[in-house]
């Protein structure tokens, strides 16, 4: 876990001078000479290093000569990644014995390597092809049998073909020591290692999807992949922002022949680094759904009991138009998972006070709150670089491993960064990660998780606490309390929660980069209050404390920014006939509030406008459905939990009649007003900079949003900025069955990157770059190619805008709304929700590798109110909640609070809110009595 | 008076070379009644062929896509684990009428499945007719050669050959054994 990243921080900066085949360089002097060689271009070759898991020296393919001095003419052999960099050190990359040292290694790594290239995956973008050629072996002398390993079954995500591994101990090194897996190892014994599992079985930990950019060769492919599978060079590919939780995590998502082939990583240091969670990787394909809307539809006759049918586009427009011009009101309800743009393009269109959230009224309230928390303190919200940089860190009530992964891979990190004190004391590079672990040994920095559900991630907390929202916050308030002693204080706290919250904050107070995470999922306001107390009195102590609030989706911040009104306004401004017209954006009103008000509130509505991308029970209701572009489809910008504003641009043009939201709702506008004037509001938007420039002044937050990205303007050498790369195939030929004219390329009016495989090929700010590729580095690793120094920032990185910073240098009076001790009741229980990595995001649900992960719905309680309801574990039960009736797995536990209940009901929608009440008794209807029944 | 000569000669030995011709057999090619020979690799039209399993030998691996220098070759790999259990092309294009029979592809593939053969006949009168699909290039037969068989090479497992059943492979490791 130790990695180049952690070492740009910390201890402060010294160069050295190195000189490598008598040229001299200057270089960072805490790295090793790999590391060094590689940030300044030059080509080492290497297996076993990874820039964020540091060097074991395992694989010999990084060796070089080191000389003692310029009169040592002999030399001798190093491993690159084991030698640390000093100043005036002098080794030779090119001399003739180290070359052929290099060149042995290779030709012995590649001896029981299959000659199955052309059927691999990974051919093409294979670190092993490219260190092979780099190296120049290029003629098997091995005429012997080769060693073949049997396969696993290794579920949904990947593929696993152990023929082809060189043994570089990569992939237990990422899942075991990275990533915190505990179901992937290595067996055997000398020339006959496996790495894989005890046995075939789906692998459970959430980042299992590094593994396939991990792997330097084929052993671990995505399967999702290869179920459309197309070479590297083939795809046609744009920077992506993740949309499936509020992390927004930097993807490279690629495209060919109208379908989505995959998503990769996307390097950017301040967010997600070198690797995404398995939703995010594999959660894409619901671009490619069944029920992906692909043509706008109207519903016949105003006819409720007919079904919308298809119709062009422009007869749906005048529809419209004529309909928004003889509506006696319009409300427009936005979305946490629309781009910006959209947002404020519903908003400009509808006009503020029309404009609606489109966000329950609970999660409104949490919202505010985490927005007035943010901007009123002096503490800043933490980036996932922070966290992973972060020396204690307190966790209330979220569970991060299900509703925000990759910051749970960033707190695995963080608990290394207390116990790297004693390997400085040591004088171990950090990058040494043998050594390091064997300083560290079992040490772990502070990591408190507070929660009402128990995960691996559990394991390595320094403490785990269980309890009941209320209870979780009581012990925030009670850390902030023993922080800063004016701090409200928390009345009859039990003992062991006394004890607890001491221990919390003496760890808080000791530490010089304390975090603190809570979030919307709990759905307490007490919480995040709580953490903001926290954090606050950290701050006082002089500490740089750092706040993280997950939120519900990708872009919950960016919607929380512009503001707007309440679900219920909208449906009382329908009641009440305020208004007879509704617009909604891309979001199911289903997953916001309860069913027989949002029944009433479509049939009640005169005319329903949907703008959607899937089907689901809201397009259902839509008088006119039009079809809008996903993320991967379209240009916008999400703001992450963080506050970060960040761009992602349309990979492909999609089939049928698929616009971008803000585009449909900017043609809604002009179809509207066709004689009245249309030089002001959303008609006026013609292509994206329009949309950019007027969502920056949509609200002051928003101001910057115009420096995320270059304008659709921006030209290298007077060039755009290719999407596909310079060997792409099958331009002639790939339409041919359909016209063999081929038409030119489709011109891109909204970004300066073209599809086509013409254009400017060469250093990029980094929003631009979408893929990364080097001469002679194939593989997703030529990003060492595009960084200055392996491991840090890209070159000209511009890694999104900062929404929110803090102004204010004292905080603000502390929250004193302590709530009372939760109580159980007698014959109710607390029903909370709980998250779940597969099954929680609406979106990710329609991939079909994700469908398949997604866990039986369940009802978790503690063991001692399974025995009062008098239920098995595992039985099966009927839970009836607001007149629905949901089958349910029962699992008891330890760990879920006495007195609730955590629901999971994996795809299907909860008809009622949670937390809320309920008599179990009554919802309850086990098998037996059903069967009496 | 030499020049004179000269010329004089010339003119004879012209006329009698003309004279002597008009009695040669002429040396016309009948085509198409009669065939012109083409050497087995002359680079002709292009077809896909089988193994001597009579398998398609396509793995679909897109080199020939990438090698080809007008870019007229597309397909799509597929992979049927119920009928194959090993990966082949959904579709393969050639666009003939921008193919240049330079042969590029044939000299990528890794598997010998595309072939270029000695026929040139492929005129058209509409381009969409030049048009090749699958079905269209795939041969009953190995083409030029005869023995290769990819998959027996390849150390993946198909559904006629198990994991090491391969040429010159060893049989399936026993992680479980710790022997040296």
């Amino acid at each position: 876990m130790a990695s180049q990243a952690c070492a740009t921080e910390g201890v402060g900066l010294t160069m050295a001078t190195i000189i490598v085949d008598n040229k001299s360089y200057t270089v960072d002097e805490r790295q090793n000479l790999l590391a060094a060689c590689l940030g300044h271009g030059l080509n080492v070759p290497y297996f076993c290093w990874h820039p964020a898991m540091g060097s074991v020296g395992a694989c010999r393919q990084c060796a070089v000569k080191q000389f003692k001095d310029d009169r040592d003419q002999s030399g001798r052999l190093v491993m690159s990644c084991m030698t640390p960099v000093t100043n005036g050190t002098r080794i030779s990359i090119d001399d003739p014995e180290a070359k052929a040292f290099r060149a042995s290694v290779i030709e012995w790594l590649m001896v029981n390597h299959p000659h199955d290239c052309p059927v691999c995956d990974e051919g093409g973008e294979c670190h092993l092809q490219d260190m092979t050629v780099m190296t120049g072996h290029v003629y098997r002398r091995y005429r012997f049998p080769k060693r073949t390993h049997r396969n696993q079954s290794l579920g949904p995500f990947i593929r696993h073909e152990m023929n082809r591994c060189i043994q570089c101990y990569r992939c237990v090194r990422f899942y075991r020591d990275y990533a915190g897996g505990r179901d992937l190892n290595v067996f055997g014994s000398h020339d006959a290692l496996y790495f894989g599992r005890e046995q075939d079985g789906t692998l459970e930990n959430a980042f299992s999807g590094n593994l396939v950019e991990v792997c330097p060769t084929g052993v671990f492919t995505d399967k999702t992949f290869f179920h459309h599978y197309t070479r590297k060079w083939d795809l046609q590919s744009a920077q992506s922002i993740c949309s499936h939780c509020s992390l927004g995590c930097n993807t490279t998502a690629s495209e060919r022949s109208g379908i989505l082939r995959r998503i990769t990583n996307r390097f950017n240091s301040q967010v997600n680094g070198y690797f995404l969670c398995d939703r995010g990787r594999f959660g894409y394909e619901y671009v490619n759904s069944d029920k992906r809307i692909r043509h706008a539809r109207v519903r016949p006759d105003q006819n409720r009991t007919k079904s919308a049918q298809p119709q062009e586009a422009s007869e749906v427009l005048n529809i419209i138009g004529e309909r928004l011009r003889s509506a006696h009101g319009l409300i427009g309800i936005g979305s946490p998972r629309a781009s910006l743009e959209a947002n404020v393009a519903l908003r400009t269109l509808v006009g503020p006070q029309q404009f609606i959230l489109g966000i329950n009224e609970h999660e409104h309230q949490l919202l505010s709150k985490v927005f007035n928390v943010l901007q009123t303190g002096p503490v800043p919200s933490a980036s996932i670089h922070d966290a992973e940089q972060a020396d204690a860190v307190l966790v209330l009530g979220t569970d991060l491993l299900n509703e925000a992964p990759r910051l749970a891979l960033a707190l695995l990190q963080s608990i290394r960064q207390q116990p790297m004190e004693r390997v400085d004391e040591l004088k171990i590079p950090r990058w040494d990660e043998a050594a390091v672990r064997n300083a560290v040994q079992n040490r772990r920095g502070p990591l408190f998780l507070a929660g009402s559900q128990r995960t691996w991630f559990h394991d390595y907390a320094t403490d785990s606490y269980f309890a009941a929202p209320d209870d979780i916050a009581r012990l925030g308030f009670a850390v902030a309390e023993h922080i800063a002693p004016d701090a409200p204080t928390v009345s009859d706290l039990p003992d062991n929660v006394t004890i607890l919250a001491r221990r919390v904050a003496k760890s808080l107070s000791g530490a010089q980069r304390p975090l603190i995470i809570a979030g919307t999922g709990s759905g307490s306001l007490a919480m995040i209050e709580a953490a903001a107390n926290v954090a606050w009195a950290l701050h006082r102590q002089g500490k740089q404390s750092r706040l993280s609030f997950v939120l519900p989706e990708c872009n919950s911040t960016g919607l929380a920014l512009l503001g707007g009104g309440r679900l219920q306004d909208a449906f009382d401004s329908i009641s009440q006939g305020k208004a007879d017209t509704v617009i909604v954006l891309e979001n199911n009103l289903y997953r916001r509030a309860e069913e027989e008000q949002v029944d009433a509130f479509f049939d009640t509505a005169h005319t329903v406008i949907v703008i959607d991308s899937l089907e689901n029970r809201t397009t259902a209701k839509a008088d006119v459905l039009l079809p809008t572009a996903t993320a991967p489809e379209s240009d916008g910008t999400f703001v992450s939990q963080e506050g970060r504003a960040q761009r992602f641009y349309q990979v492909f043009i999609p089939e049928g009649e698929i616009r971008e939201s803000w585009r449909w709702l900017s043609e809604l506008a002009r179809a509207a007003s066709q004689e009245t004037d249309v030089d002001r509001g959303v008609a006026t938007w013609h292509n994206y900079d329009d949309a950019v420039s007027a969502t920056a002044r949509a609200a002051p937050e928003l101001a910057h949003t115009g420096k995320v990205a270059p304008s659709a303007s921006f030209r290298l050498m007077g060039q755009k900025i290719p999407r596909q790369s310079d060997r792409c195939s099958g331009r002639t030929s790939l339409i041919a069955h359909l016209t063999v004219h081929e038409p030119p390329p489709p011109v891109d009016h909204d970004s300066p990157l073209g599809f086509t495989m013409e254009g400017y090929r060469g250093p990029l700010p980094s929003p631009l770059i979408s893929q990364f590729w080097a001469p002679g580095w194939n593989s997703i690793q030529a990003v060492n190619t595009y960084q200055d120094e392996v491991g840090g920032p890209l070159r000209d990185e511009m890694p999104g805008v900062r929404l929110i910073e803090p102004v204010a240098t004292q905080a603000p009076a502390w929250f004193t709304a302590i709530p009372h001790l939760f109580q159980p009741r007698s014959d109710q229980w607390l029903l909370l929700a709980r998250p779940a990595l597969f099954g929680s995001d609406e979106l990710s649900n329609q991939s079909s590798a994700i469908a398949e992960r997604i866990a039986q719905p369940f009802l978790s309680l503690h063991l001692s109110d399974g025995a009062r309801l008098s239920l098995d574990d595992h039985s099966m039960i009927d839970l009836t909640l607001q007149g629905t009736t949901y089958r349910l797995a029962v699992h008891l536990d330890p760990y879920t609070p006495v007195g609730t209940a955590g629901l999971f009901l994996g795809t299907e929608v909860s008809s009622g809110q949670v937390p809320a009440w309920v008599d179990l008794f009554k919802a309850i209807t086990t098998e037996q009595q059903r069967r009496v029944a | 008076m030499m020049n004179t000569w000269t010329y004089a000669r010339n003119l004879v030995v012209g006329l009698w070379i003309v004279f002597k011709r008009t009695f040669a057999k002429p040396v016309t090619v009948q085509y198409p009644e009669e065939r012109p020979y083409l050497p087995p690799r002359w680079r002709g039209r292009i077809v896909l062929t089988r193994d001597p399993d009579g398998e398609e030998r396509c793995v679909a691996c897109y080199l020939c896509s990438a090698a080809c220098p007008v870019d007229c070759i597309a397909l799509q790999a597929a992979d049927n684990p119920d009928a194959h259990e090993r990966r082949y092309p959904e579709f393969f294009r050639i666009n003939f009428s921008r193919c240049i029979y330079c042969g590029m592809c044939e000299e990528a593939c890794p598997t010998n499945a595309i072939q270029l053969i000695p026929d040139f006949e492929q005129s058209e009168y509409a381009r969409r007719n030049l048009v090749y699909e699958k079905e269209d290039l795939l041969i009953n037969g190995t083409g030029k050669y005869h023995d290769y068989n990819f998959y027996r090479v390849a150390g993946v497992r198909t559904r006629d050959k198990d994991k090491g059943q391969g040429a010159n492979e060893l049989s399936p490791v026993d992680v479980r054994s710790l022997m040296p």
